[in-house]
């Protein structure tokens, strides 16, 4: 036997040096390319959406049928007091919808007269479940069971329960994450209803445990803005259709510079318990056209 | 091989109960993090390679869902699954008190890097916050969790061991 045949023998093995600096440089030429551009998204997405998601869709169904039952269980009695509660609640809310539906008579007459069409009122939307939270504790964002097969696209607005909750960040096949407007880093321009005054408004991981949002640089110069004003998402902002509710104001306080204000909203939907979400499919930059 | 098959089965299965089942079961909003034990356990179990590689697997497919930019999951548990696998030679099933030091202090820095990386650098300098309120309780929750995992795990390997046992004898 010869030395060269046993070489051809060996097995080939890379030290786990080596292996960590190959890692390393994927990693860092990864996060350079994604940062930059967005060529690798596509097929990555793509990639997941066959192999991760229909397991997400099957747990998920599997966990909210659970939770499911899990409620059935609830108090009859907390349910007998809330039945008491809502037939209040229908009580009022009939007497305010008579009183609205003569307001939207009028309101109808008036657009006639001044020509302006209610382009706002019937955005096309799709409905789809929460399949996935984001793993992490570090930021506030979620995967739904809907995608690009579904016509959804980046940056398409996501509403729940008459409320912002926030927009499409990636897309793949059969999936959508949604990073929320109480996610950390994540801005949005809105506006005060009764002003039209503009804001921003801040996600922030600090105030996402006391289930407020922040927000800065409002001009208000006539000082109206109170306690429990509408903020909607403003007509400038490019990526958030306007005039879609995202809360009320709970608390609001002068700047040192006296020429703005910042504070603190409520936003108008319970992001602990969402588990269907309405996505708008109208994108902003249509609406322009 | 059938060994290295069940190890991806696992990783994954962990993923899926991470990012589906714990959400509902979290407490105070914190999940515990599955992906940072299967990672740790697979690298003092098995060497720095197994360790490194679920690392960068479930690092990435972490990315992929829910990271602004791809790699950064990657990285940091592709290095702490290393830093797991340097203890494989000094690791014995019988002493779980290796595997519990090992999970905290990865767990640990698995968070402050993760603060480093997506707050420090935009500015966010309450540490103290993060420390109260993800880093700590995110490490509570995950050892409690992984004081669950890691027995299971170790059912499974015997399990599978006599399996193989068997195997050889009857061969």
């Amino acid at each position: 036997m010869s030395p060269v045949v046993k070489q051809k023998k060996e097995k080939f093995t890379l030290s786990g040096k080596y292996l960590l600096l190959i890692f390393s440089i994927i990693c860092i030429l990864l996060m350079v390319f994604t940062y930059g551009t967005s060529a690798f998204d596509k097929p990555l997405n793509i990639a997941v959406g066959y192999v991760v998601v229909p397991f997400e869709t099957g747990i998920s169904r599997l966990g909210s049928w659970l939770s499911n039952r899990s409620d059935e269980f609830t108090d009859v009695k907390d349910l007998l007091a809330e039945n008491e509660e809502l037939k209040k609640e229908i009580a009022r809310l009939t007497e305010e919808n008579s009183i609205l539906a003569q307001d939207k008579y009028e309101l109808n007459e008036l657009r006639i007269l001044f020509e302006l069409s209610d382009q706002y009122n019937d955005y096309n939307k799709v409905g789809a479940h929460i399949i996935a939270k984001d793993s992490g504790n570090w930021f506030s964002a979620f995967i739904i069971d809907k995608g690009t097969d579904d016509g959804l696209a980046e940056d398409m607005n996501v509403i729940a329960g008459g409320g912002l909750v926030g927009r499409i960040s990636a897309v793949g096949p059969n999936w959508a994450r949604v990073t929320t407007v109480i996610s950390d880093g994540n801005y949005v321009s809105a506006m005060m209803l009764s002003t039209n005054d503009t804001l921003i408004v801040e996600g922030s991981l600090e105030l996402m445990d006391n289930g407020i949002i922040a927000f800065s640089q409002l001009k208000d110069k006539e000082n109206v803005v109170v306690e429990g004003d509408k903020v909607v998402t403003s007509k400038i902002s490019d990526k958030y259709l306007p005039n879609i509710l995202i809360g009320y104001i709970q608390y609001v306080s002068a700047d040192s510079n006296n020429l703005t204000k910042s504070g603190y909203i409520t936003p108008a939907v319970d992001f602990s318990n969402l588990s269907e979400v309405l996505v708008i499919t109208d994108m902003k930059n249509v609406d322009y056209k | 091989m059938l060994r290295k098959v069940l190890m991806v089965i696992a990783a994954f299965l962990l993923f899926l109960l991470q990012s589906c089942v714990f959400p509902h079961m979290s407490l105070g909003g914190i999940v515990p993090n599955l992906i940072l034990i299967i990672t740790s356990i697979f690298g003092f179990m098995h060497g720095e390679k197994a360790g490194m590689i679920t690392g960068f697997c479930l690092g990435l497919l972490f990315d992929i869902f829910y990271g602004d930019y791809i790699g950064l999951h990657a990285l940091i548990l592709t290095y702490i699954g290393f830093a797991n696998g340097k203890f494989f030679g000094i690791y014995y099933p019988e002493d779980i008190k290796l595997p519990i030091g090992l999970t905290i202090t990865s767990n640990f820095s698995y968070g402050i890097l993760c603060y480093i990386f997506s707050f420090l650098i935009r500015g966010r300098l309450n540490l103290g916050y993060y420390l109260l309120h993800v880093i700590l309780p995110e490490l509570i929750y995950t050892l409690i969790i992984s004081i669950v995992i890691y027995p299971l795990v170790l059912i499974v390997y015997k399990a599978f061991e006599r399996h193989e046992n068997k195997k050889k004898k009857e061969a």
